[in-house]
């Protein structure tokens, strides 16, 4: 029957496509337009001409932007993407995304989150996967990729293996307190990450320690080191991921989840998901919850679509 | 080649482990049955003596033999008897604590032990002594040292065959770069000296020596006192002929007045299970005279008899 579309529809099909910013399809919803729409050609004329900016009229037709037609690839391979993660071995998963930051230039952050956020047998077997799967090693490509001055920074902590133990030195602690303390209030900020002395910290020392070198920083200064490393975006990054990775998560998720995140910032729900799920998904929502006074998985809920939706909310757990 | 010989038929480890402590028993210490037993042991057969003697008298082998011998003796026993993981780990921690520029120690561990055999390096050393091996060379090192060594110790070296020839040949151009520069601590030199696999270093470093006319060694001589020169020199020789690193280093001991017991102790302990047979043939050949000879020479006492033991002599 020839019932114009209605505006609801209009917008539901919209978003169902992901063009409301959400993230992922929804796969069901499509299905059903499919089949209510049969035989009404006109119908998806009408959808064509109201879906905002994805389609262009051109001589006589509505023309498919290639930019949204290759927005919709990514955006229907979120499920994908997410089963294969899934199934994938964490060692290869880990060796894949830090070989796209290298190759692929996806932001550095990934790789200090791999080499602070892992275990120090994960990260060995980060390094395992990687010569089975890139014929190099994983310190080799950062060293020759890297060139920014954080390149020893990076090079230092993918080769780390922590003492995993208790034993603490607290005179040692203290003292490098002071010693962080001291580099970062001479250096411009700029400079730090050159500092022998801050890379031989954070890369060489055990996260037991370095959690009690911070506290003693707290105490010594007054504020955090967090803080005090303000904008440099590597070194903020190991201090935050040494100190306590569900805290750092629940900003990555917070971030991801925003309105207007890029492509590499959206990427990231899924890599945490995946990666944290069956390691401190509890400890993230409580973090998250207490940083934004929010449940994880209502966000979540709200923000994306369809299967990807439903197997992030599976990762997650209610 | 290894040059540990063991008989054809050994007995079993209860066995070894109480005629070992038939040789503490009373007055005076059997060395001779030591030696006899531990230096015609391989590494598994050593674990399993060592786990058969704490079973049957509730006390470490290791223990019982720091009780009963001593000195240069001692130390190679001792050594010897440890795993090849637990022995570098060992070993590593003392050249940490009495670190000088001339320590060649941390350079063999990393570069003429196997990727693998490096880790296990860095896992013992964690069991053993609470830190991470990379944190205390980062702490009791400085400057250049700290800047080669650091990396060198944590590297985790891709083993395989493989060769980019592009690469090497724009590496052995930067190498070339930065050694006329006399920019030795340079940050590229110190990555391609510490990340590159073994086999793409070798071929780095033969197009070097087709393209510039000398061997890269050669051109790293240009202050013979300069120890962090000889610090280079020595992770180059480690990486691309260990068998005539060691032969220098048993040389250096050996020869002129005195003996170098520690270096000497060191490359026969880590060698006998690895290529100490191909040493023993490059020392005879670069000094025309048979590597028993030279240590007999040099040696005497039980401390001889271990190492000769370990050569292959007398199984």
């Amino acid at each position: 029957m020839d019932v114009p579309l209605a505006a609801e529809e209009c917008e539901a099909i919209t978003r169902a496509f992901s063009g409301l910013g959400g993230l992922g399809v929804d796969e069901e919803a499509l299905v059903s337009a499919l089949g209510k729409w049969r035989h009404q050609p006109e119908k998806r004329a009408q959808l064509r001409k109201s879906f905002a900016g994805f389609f262009t009229a051109d001589g006589g037709f509505e023309r498919f932007e290639d930019d949204y037609i290759h927005y919709l690839k990514i955006e229907f391979a979120r499920f994908k993407n997410i089963m294969v993660l899934w199934a994938m071995h964490p060692w290869e998963r880990d060796a894949r995304w830090a070989n796209d930051v290298l190759h692929k230039a996806h932001p550095f952050d990934i790789i200090v989150e791999i080499a602070c956020t892992r275990s120090s047998e994960e990260l060995l077997g980060a390094r395992i996967a990687y010569h089975a799967l890139f014929h190099r090693s994983l310190e080799e490509d950062v060293a020759y990729h890297v060139r920014e001055n954080f390149s020893n920074l990076l090079v230092g902590l993918v080769s780390a293996y922590r003492y995993e133990g208790d034993s603490i030195n607290e005179e040692m602690a203290k003292s490098e307190a002071k010693t962080l303390g001291t580099a970062i209030k001479s250096a411009g900020v700029r400079n730090l990450v050159e500092n022998g002395e801050v890379i031989r910290i954070l890369t060489t020392r055990s996260k037991p320690h370095l959690r009690v070198t911070f506290k003693y920083y707290r105490e010594m200064y007054g504020k955090s080191i967090e803080e005090d490393l303000g904008d440099e975006l590597c070194l903020q990054e190991t201090v935050q991921c040494l100190d306590s990775p569900p805290k750092y998560f629940s900003k990555v998720m917070d971030e991801t989840l925003k309105d207007g995140a890029d492509k590499n910032t959206k990427d990231a729900l899924t890599r945490v998901i995946v990666s944290r799920a069956d390691v401190d998904m509890e400890e993230i929502k409580a973090a998250y919850h207490e940083q934004y006074g929010a449940q994880l998985e209502d966000v979540i809920a709200m923000k994306t679509l369809g299967n990807y939706r439903d197997a992030l909310l599976s990762l997650v757990g209610q | 080649m290894a040059s540990l010989k063991v008989p054809a038929t050994v007995p079993s480890p209860s066995e070894d482990a109480e005629q070992l402590r038939k040789a503490f028993e009373g007055w005076g210490t059997n060395e001779a049955l030591i030696i006899s037993i531990l230096g015609h042991r391989t590494a598994d057969q050593r674990r399993a003596i060592r786990q058969a003697y704490r079973q049957a008298y509730n006390e470490d082998l290791l223990k019982s033999l720091d009780g009963e011998i001593s000195g240069d003796f001692e130390r190679v026993v001792l050594l010897w008897t440890l795993d090849s993981a637990e022995r570098d780990a060992w070993l590593a921690n003392e050249a940490v604590r009495k670190w000088r520029p001339g320590n060649r120690v941390l350079i063999e561990i990393a570069c003429a032990r196997s990727s693998k055999e490096l880790f296990a390096v860095r896992q013992a050393y964690h069991s053993r002594f609470k830190r991470s091996l990379e944190e205390d060379v980062a702490v009791h090192t400085t400057g250049d040292f700290r800047k080669l060594l650091v990396p060198l110790v944590s590297a985790f070296r891709y083993e395989g065959p493989e060769i980019n020839l592009t690469l090497a040949k724009s590496e052995a151009k930067m190498l070339r770069e930065k050694i006329s520069d006399k920019a030795y601590n340079h940050e590229e030199l110190i990555r391609i000296l510490t990340t590159r696999s073994k086999a793409q270093l070798v071929a780095t470093f033969n197009h070097y020596n087709d393209a510039f006319g000398n061997p890269v060694n050669k051109d790293l001589k240009s202050d013979p006192k300069d120890e962090f020169l000889a610090a280079l020199r020595a992770t180059i020789r480690c990486i691309c002929c260990p068998e005539r690193y060691f032969e220098k280093v048993i040389r250096l001991a050996i020869n002129g007045l005195g003996t170098d017991e520690n270096a000497l102790t060191r490359v026969i302990a880590t060698r006998a299970e690895v290529d100490l047979k191909v040493v023993a043939e490059v020392y005879q050949k670069r000094n025309s005279m048979p590597l028993e000879r030279a240590i007999k020479g040099d040696t005497s006492g039980d401390y001889e008899a271990m190492l000769l033991a370990l050569l292959g002599q007398g199984a």
